[in-house]
């Protein structure tokens, strides 16, 4: 019923201040993306491709957007895990909207350190969707945007991949290794009419984090969600949440390590 | 054929495409048959601001190498000459037999096929239209056809390609007609205004007697200075205007021309400086161009009548300068251009005042009355106060402002300038261009499978397919 109200309109693009007419976001529950896509539609955002695994929560968020002006909201099932499904995902979206001018990574997984410690398969899980997920979709969805001539890839990292906690490592290094990627993959994008934007929030309360202990300075995915179109306007490759943790994170970067792990953050 | 990464003249919203080079009409016409899925279109000299000369993923035809005139008359002034001619190479060819183009934009390095792409209009609009009323045929190359049009024959493709962006083929040829003049010189008279009402009310009682009419404006002085500006009227100059001037003019050129006829006719501008590529964004923000507005105003005489003007120096005053656009480093910048009626005074004021009191580095604007539009469907002239202006990019909130402008001017009937625009939203884009459904219908015959395909047509869904 919610699916693709075929819309007049069938092509899209983005325009001078790198605003999107059609976003994809795999991980199409997220928190964060739902915030997101609410400013974009606010802005001229009209067709939007919601690909998940809980099609529950993708359909309300739908009514949403469609209340706030989208004229297209599209459901696709998606499995970050399930990587040999994502080429023809990713291909049928691409060649049914003609255009996809934003494609937003927002599937994550924080997992629990404790358990992954118990039982390594769950470390690999969170890995496999945070880590291998990305590089999967991320990749094709680049091999789509060559394609098109243009396209901004925004992918959602975190504090967390700047230095890798004792207390939260399987996490922190799933990030650390999708943020080192996304960076290597923007910087061979120069020049292409290819961008990648990187997204470091600290802590944001969405339902990941949801039962967690705070850290300190938490913000809503709304706050999330205006630092991400305001790095689009800038035309920013990386997006700091909040913008003085550059500075915070780059003296943390450089603690030598038998002082860092003394520090209980 | 290469991959290039390319942009308008504002060097924002870049998308990669194939770019092809053909040399002859045959070979650009046989490339048309290799556009896929993505799409075609047609690239001058890449002076639109936005991205109208773009097709990410696409194919994009650089009409470049086919140039120069074909036929010509010189009793008549009428030229036909290849679509990929600049405006510049046509000067250089016409000015010294005394032939100058009837319209000409801000710019001479456009070419003829950009000209009529976007019926460019000059600081003579009021008086005399756009460029395609002195278009008399031109030959196009549609998906289907290689076809002749003139206002008569196939009028319907002539009036949906005057403006029409590219989107219904690509000019090869273009016939034109020129004007006469007697000399490469202009009589101006340059007058500095205090407020807007006074330019407004003084461009409203004067512009008639003057054939080519313009006021710049400060657009960040704010109060009682709001829309202050500095009016520059007149016309061609003639060989006794010059009689009486030419002696103080050339003494002061050192110009050792025997000559008189001939060097009355010279035209031979060169651009003086480049803009090196490695400027960075926000060398232009509001404090530099507030200055550089103070200096430009003040420096302007209070009132000068007759002044005898190189016409490079009144039409072309950017033209000196090669690679301006860098200046605003590679954030790139925006022009807005918009028109609104006559009777919408109270809506212009209202946008200068929105402009000047917002934070953004506004540089200088330029005010215009325009006369009773033409017959291109989607061409932007129409009876009404024009506004253009440059605004870098890199300030947030700038999208918000302009989108509130284009409310406002939507709703007085006004509308903006698609060979300038990069951000309008496509709900908006019937409301401003009533013709917009016949254009699409004519496309739709021109070109039944949607071949021809622009970024900017798609972000406006220009066509539809
Ligand atoms: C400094 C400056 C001042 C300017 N002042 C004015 C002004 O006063 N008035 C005004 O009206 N405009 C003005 N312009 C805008 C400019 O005149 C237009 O954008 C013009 O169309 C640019 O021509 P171009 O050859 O560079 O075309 P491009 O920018 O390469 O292309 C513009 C459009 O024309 C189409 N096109 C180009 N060649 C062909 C062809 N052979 N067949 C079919 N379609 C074609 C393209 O597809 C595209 O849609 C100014 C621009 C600059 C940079
Ligand atoms: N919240 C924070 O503090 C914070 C901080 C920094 C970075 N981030 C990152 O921001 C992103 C979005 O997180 P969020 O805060 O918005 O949390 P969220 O609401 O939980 O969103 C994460 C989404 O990922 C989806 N997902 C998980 N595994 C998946 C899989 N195998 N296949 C498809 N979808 C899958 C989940 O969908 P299901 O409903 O199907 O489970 C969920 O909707 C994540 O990458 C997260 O790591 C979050």
């Amino acid at each position: 019923m919610l699916q693709a109200a075929v819309a007049e309109r069938l092509e899209d693009m983005k325009d001078s201040f790198g605003y999107p007419q059609s976003v994809l976001v795999l991980g199409g529950s997220s928190d964060i993306a739902g915030a997101t896509l609410i400013e974009l539609v606010k802005q001229r955002c009209r067709t939007v491709v919601l690909a998940g695994r809980n099609r529950d929560a993708m359909g309300s968020l739908a009514t949403e957007l469609h209340s706030f002006g989208a004229t297209v909201v599209d459901l696709v099932d998606f499995d970050a895990v399930d990587v040999k499904t994502h080429e023809q995902i990713i291909s049928n979206i691409f060649t049914k909207y003609k255009n996809i001018d934003l494609v937003l990574i927002a599937f994550g997984i924080l997992g629990n350190q404790n358990e992954g410690e118990e039982d390594p398969l769950k470390a690999v899980c969170v890995a496999e969707t945070n880590f291998t997920g990305a590089v999967s979709t991320c990749l094709w969805t680049v091999k789509y945007f060559k394609h098109q001539g243009y396209g901004t890839l925004v992918v959602l990292s975190s504090l967390a991949a700047e230095r890798v906690r004792k207390n939260n490592f399987i996490y922190g290094a799933t990030k650390a290794g999708l943020d080192g990627f996304a960076q290597g993959l923007g910087d061979s994008l120069v020049g292409s009419g290819i961008k990648v934007m990187i997204v470091r929030p600290g802590f944001v309360l969405t339902k990941m984090t949801k039962g967690t202990k705070s850290a300190p300075m938490p913000v809503t995915p709304d706050v999330v969600a205006r630092s991400i179109v305001k790095g689009l306007e800038l035309g920013k490759e990386i997006v700091w949440i909040p913008p003085f943790m550059r500075i915070v994170m780059s003296l943390v970067r450089h603690l030598p390590r038998p002082i860092f792990r003394q520090i209980k953050i | 054929m290469s991959r290039e990464l390319l942009t308008g003249w504002g060097r924002t919203t870049p998308s990669a495409a194939e770019v092809l080079h053909p040399k002859t009409v045959a070979e650009l016409t046989q490339m048309i048959s290799l556009a896929g899925k993505r799409g075609i279109i047609a690239r001058g000299l890449g002076r639109s601001y936005g991205d109208g000369a773009q097709c990410g993923g696409g194919l994009v035809v650089d009409t470049t190498d086919i140039k120069g005139v074909i036929q010509e008359d010189w009793e008549a002034g009428s030229f036909k000459v290849a679509a990929g001619t600049s405006l510049d190479n046509l000067i250089r060819y016409c000015l010294p037999h005394g032939w100058f183009l009837p319209v000409t934009p801000g710019t001479r390095f456009i070419t003829v096929g950009g000209a009529v792409a976007s019926d460019v209009h000059g600081k003579n609009h009021h008086k005399d239209g756009t460029f395609s009323r002195y278009v008399n045929s031109f030959t196009i190359v549609t998906p289907t056809s290689t076809l002749l049009a003139t206002p008569d024959i196939n009028s319907d493709i002539f009036w949906a390609t005057a403006g029409g962006m590219g989107l219904t083929g690509i000019l090869t040829e273009v016939t034109l007609s020129m004007i006469r003049i007697e000399t490469a010189h202009m009589l101006v008279d340059i007058e500095r205004t205090q407020d807007l009402d006074e330019t407004m009310s003084k461009m409203e009682e004067g512009d008639e007697s003057y054939r080519y009419s313009v006021a710049w404006l400060d657009c960040l002085a704010t109060g009682k200075h709001l829309g202050r500006g500095i009016l520059m009227r007149g016309d061609h100059a003639k060989s006794t205007d010059m009689s009486i001037g030419l002696r103080k003019f050339h003494s002061r050129h050192q110009s050792g021309k025997q000559n008189a006829d001939t060097s009355l006719l010279e035209f031979n501008p060169t651009v003086r400086l480049q803009i090196p590529s490695n400027i960075p964004s926000g060398l232009l923000n509001r404090a530099t161009v507030k200055i550089f507005n103070e200096i430009w105003f003040q420096k302007a005489p209070r009132k000068l009548l007759r002044k005898l003007l190189p016409l490079v120096s009144f039409f072309y005053p950017l033209d000196s300068l090669g690679n301006w656009n860098r200046l605003y480093g590679p954030a790139g910048f925006i022009q807005y251009q918009f028109v609104v009626p006559f009777g919408a005074a109270g809506e212009l004021k209202k946008a200068i005042e929105l402009i000047a009191t917002s934070k953004y580095a506004a540089f200088l604007a330029v005010l215009k009355r325009f006369g009773p539009s033409g017959n291109g469907l989607l061409s932007f002239p129409m009876s009404g106060w024009t506004l253009a202006l440059d605004i870098p990019l890199g300030a947030p909130g700038l999208a918000e402002l302009l989108n509130k402008l284009d409310e406002l001017i939507a709703g007085c009937e006004g509308r903006v300038y698609l060979t300038k625009d990069s951000r309008l939203t496509p709900e908006l884009l019937p409301v401003m261009y009533p013709r917009l459904s016949e254009f699409k219908e004519i496309v739709k015959k021109t070109d039944p499978q949607g071949v021809f395909t622009s970024d900017l047509s798609r972000r406006l869904d220009l066509v539809s397919h």
